[in-house]
């Protein structure tokens, strides 16, 4: 069980994510949860790619050792840039949602023009 | 937002050609050492931020056409395809060409002499066929990308003057 | 305590005790056995340098095995430019 402490590291970054999401009302704080579950994941995915003796994929080699995982990296590396392009269209919709409604309460946007 | 102290401005003038020149070379060297187009990309526009913030984004906007910048990435994008399809446009004129889209097509050939070798010996840049071209395309994508998403996101909300 | 947040707090826990659960039920960090050999990470580590002559491994992945993913990686990056400067141009005058 000791050996799964780096797994253990990643779902409470998860869960520290999926708090913000779902208890927090200020929008802010949401996109905050989102980026905390997409580290999580790039850091679960990182934890997969590792094995015992290893460096990084790149040769030269030397001695006995042996790589690391090379497509867990990659899909990684697809992933945090996905990320920044969705942070950048949330928080430019969020900029129009306060200049329209005035509010970052999810509770209260919406019932403005009532 | 009009700019910075003058300290910033100093600092920024004395940081930015280092920072730039270390993105380029990680975009250059991305099939050596770890790196690439996405990130060098990155440090690249990390270095077009600190500009930004430090001389305040209404003297750039005066200085660089956003149609510019969209140029530059669509021209990245062009590159990219265009260079996917080198790989099937090349079985129409060479029958026994195991062509695909994608292909690396400069690898196992002696015809044309750049980036053809085999990465035997250590760190050789002449290798590695179409992917040194592919990583200056996507490193121009994303430099242009986000930098217009900076400049573009700091206009729209900057402070009025004299408010 | 009102009841949105009461239903909100189970959920949390359910998924919560899934997920650590499965942490805990995983391979052990860092080792292969048999059954869980990586044979196509292995097969990209051995022939990377003589198929796509990229000493990086994770750049001959990125570009030549998986280049399709590249490119949509750079679809999804031009439409998130294009979306940014569709929704901030009115409100540049």
């Amino acid at each position: 069980m000791i050996y799964n402490i780096p797994y253990i590291a990643a779902i409470a970054l998860i869960l520290l994510g999926l708090y913000a999401l779902i208890f927090k009302r200020n929008l802010i704080k949401i996109v905050i949860g989102i980026l905390l579950i997409e580290n999580g994941v790039n850091l679960f995915l990182i934890t997969l790619a590792f094995r015992q003796n290893s460096i990084t994929p790149i040769y030269p080699i030397t001695g006995d050792k042996s790589m690391s995982l090379p497509v867990p990296h990659a899909l990684t590396l697809t992933s945090i840039v996905i990320g920044v392009c969705v942070l950048a269209l949330m928080l430019s919709l969020i900029v129009h949602i306060y200049r329209h409604y005035g509010t970052l309460d999810v509770r209260k946007i919406g019932r403005e023009k009532e | 937002m009009s700019g910075m102290s003058r300290i910033v401005k100093t600092i920024t003038n004395v940081a930015f050609p280092f920072v730039m020149i270390y993105g380029l070379y990680i975009i250059a060297r991305g099939h050596l050492i770890p790196g690439g187009g996405f990130q060098g990309g990155v440090v690249v526009a990390s270095s077009l931020a600190m500009v930004l913030v430090a001389y305040g984004s209404i003297w750039i906007v005066g200085k660089v056409k956003e149609k510019n910048l969209s140029v530059l990435e669509s021209l990245g994008a062009i590159c990219f395809i265009g260079l996917g399809f080198i790989g099937v446009i090349l079985i129409l004129f060479y029958s026994s060409f195991e062509g695909s889209f994608l292909k690396n097509f400069l690898i196992g050939q002696d015809t044309i002499p750049i980036f053809n070798e085999i990465g035997k010996g250590i760190s050789n840049i002449n290798t590695a066929g179409i992917i040194p071209l592919m990583n200056f395309s996507v490193g121009m994508i994303v430099i242009a990308g986000l930098f217009v998403i900076l400049l573009v996101m700091a206009y729209a909300t900057r402070i009025k003057e004299g408010k | 305590m009102s009841r949105r947040n009461l239903v909100a707090a189970i959920f949390f826990a359910i998924v919560a005790i899934f997920l650590v659960f499965g942490a805990l039920m995983m391979h052990p960090f860092g080792e292969f056995d048999e059954e869980h050999y990586p044979e196509m990470d292995q097969y990209i580590i051995d022939n990377t340098q003589n198929e796509t002559g990229a000493d990086n491994g994770v750049t001959g992945v990125v570009f030549d095995y998986r280049g399709f993913d590249t490119l949509g990686e750079a679809t999804v990056l031009f439409t998130a430019v294009a979306g940014v400067i569709l929704l901030f141009r009115r409100l540049k005058k």
